[in-house]
């Protein structure tokens, strides 16, 4: 394999993990943009739509009909979620809030472990056999889950795009985002807002969700932290709160983890988390705001 | 039409407004003036509806709004250009405009008044496509006066609208002030540039340390002796 095959090969490779953190990291975003709050349950939801799925198929139903049910189901959770944690704690001091996700995170992460015990499950046999298929084009080889990865990535993104663009209701999601006061004062109705954010940000963690469970081939009460964690680095290495943030930064750590572990020697490649962090840390030094932060100082 | 009695208004333990009572009338300006800190943009997000009295009441066309959502209070047609503008930066005028009309669905109507906001504000229209963002200070101001009169309000709230703007800005601004009155609205404004607002205003309050302390028509307080010397610097 030429160097230019394997930079093509681990591209692929990088481009269809960094498409899952960004899928994750939006959702991070797009709440923490409205109520700067950072939602530790968010990873929670991703575990949510997997055990969803898990049982779905395991009761008889096809994939695409068990994703479509996992994917409301989870959003209806993130929309339960809201308005039973989060809307009463709304404009409380930052630390409240913060407190109050990673109680939710624990709560449903404890749940799931009570009733359905903390034994990993396979996921092999819930998602299809199709996206385990491995093609080879030429020495590159590329899995049918990084394939559908991607596009699952471009048809969420491009729907979000024309929705925040073309939409009232995403030209007030932005609004809100940017000028909380002014989207009171021109009559935006806030609740609204906030429950498409939860809405959306929930979806892509359920379709994120089955997609790193197909990767991995198991799920289980706890594993949505990592992607989690992840999300949150690519989304502060992006650039707190903005949506384009998040994507960005969902990349650069993708291609970051990608290359590390292609590059390092194999002694060390087993740390790549630390690199990872080590990255962030760097970026945050260089650019406390995140890549395509602003420089701008926040406002009283 | 808009009506305060005995508005108590306090952040946390700071007591700001204390038994403030003011009315606007349909059809006319009314101007708020006071010195910095007296409660005046308190005053009139408690209008809005982003802050509640601890006591007292609002009424609005004989309706009690005291407790209403800002949202709600919109849709009752008051409309407020806040202090600073608050304008959404990072979107485009065009779609600052739009959002004034967030709670308008007859798009003929929309238009209209866009097309009515654009030649109040002609150099708006130059930057429909641009972020709000890289606007001046004074087109800023303008889009923010643009997009509170885009929701159509039958009552306008205005604060600061002539503050840290060159006075060339000032003369714009308070033109489409008198332009807006003749057309039938009715505007309470806020200002610390008291001799402007008394000059387009029919009656003022002077608001001092969250107590309304002189009221009357504008001819009146403009020669009050008290008024000249702290707020005309006569």
């Amino acid at each position: 394999m030429s160097v230019t095959e394997y930079v093509i090969q681990q591209t692929i490779n990088a481009l269809s993990l960094g498409s899952i953190y960004a899928m994750v990291a939006i959702g991070l975003a797009i709440v923490f943009g409205i109520l700067r709050l950072i939602n530790f349950a968010h990873g929670d939801l991703m575990m949510v739509a997997c055990y969803v799925a898990f049982f779905l198929v395991g009761s008889g139903l096809g994939f695409l009909p068990t994703v479509a049910i996992a994917l409301l189901a989870t959003a209806g959770l993130g929309l339960m979620m809201e308005r039973a944690a989060y809307r009463p704690v709304r404009g409380a001091p930052d630390v409240v809030m913060l407190l109050t996700s990673l109680a939710v995170s624990i709560f449903l992460e404890n749940v799931f472990v009570m009733v359905l015990s903390p034994v990993p499950r396979s996921f092999r046999d819930v998602s299809p056999a199709f996206l385990d298929v491995v093609n080879h084009w030429g020495p590159i080889t590329v899995s049918n889950v990084n394939l559908v990865t991607l596009a699952a990535t471009a048809v969420s993104f491009t729907l979000l795009t024309l929705f925040v663009t073309r939409t009232r209701l995403g030209i007030s999601m932005r609004a809100t985002a940017e000028d909380l006061i002014g989207a009171h004062l021109v009559g935006i109705n806030i609740n609204r807002v906030v429950q498409v954010a939860f809405f959306i940000g929930s979806a892509l963690a359920a379709v994120a969700g089955i997609l790193w469970a197909a990767r991995l081939g198991k799920i289980d009460p706890l594993m949505g932290f990592v992607p989690l964690l992840k999300a949150f680095v690519a989304a502060v290495i992006g650039g707190f709160g903005t949506l384009a943030g998040a994507v960005v930064g969902a990349y650069v750590l993708g291609f970051a983890e990608i290359f590390l572990i292609g590059f390092l020697p194999p002694a060390l490649s087993s740390y790549r988390d630390a690199f990872v962090f080590l990255l962030l840390i760097v970026v945050l030094l260089v650019r406390p705001n995140g890549i395509l932060g602003s420089t701008e100082r926040e406002k009283v | 039409m808009l009506d305060l009695r005995n508005v108590h208004v306090s952040y946390g333990r700071i007591q700001v407004l204390r038994g403030v009572s003011l009315h606007v009338d349909a059809g006319e300006i009314v101007a708020l003036i006071g010195s910095n800190g007296a409660g005046k943009t308190t005053c009139l997000h408690t209008i809005s509806g982003l802050l509640h009295p601890r006591q007292g009441t609002i009424r609005y066309d004989g309706k009690n709004i005291t407790h209403m959502s800002a949202y709600d209070i919109v849709r009752l047609g008051v409309s407020q250009c806040p202090e600073g503008r608050h304008i959404f930066g990072g979107l485009t005028v065009g779609e600052n405009l739009t959002l004034g009309a967030i709670q308008r669905h007859y798009r003929p109507e929309i238009e209209r008044d866009r097309e009515w906001v654009l030649t109040l504000f002609p150099v708006l229209r130059q930057r429909l496509g641009q972020s709000a963002g890289t606007l001046s200070g004074g087109e800023q101001q303008m889009l923010a006066i643009g997009r509170a009169l885009m929701s159509r309000p039958r009552l306008l709230l205005l604060d600061e609208p002539s503050l840290g703007l060159a006075p060339l800005m000032v003369q714009t601004i308070f033109k489409v002030i008198r332009k807006i009155r003749t057309e039938g609205g009715t505007i309470l404004l806020v200002e610390q540039n008291a001799r402007q607002a008394l000059e387009v205003a029919d009656r003022g309050y002077v608001l001092e340390t969250g107590e309304i302390i002189l009221e009357g028509p504008a001819t009146n307080l403009k020669t009050n002796q008290d008024v000249e010397r702290a707020y005309l610097g006569g």
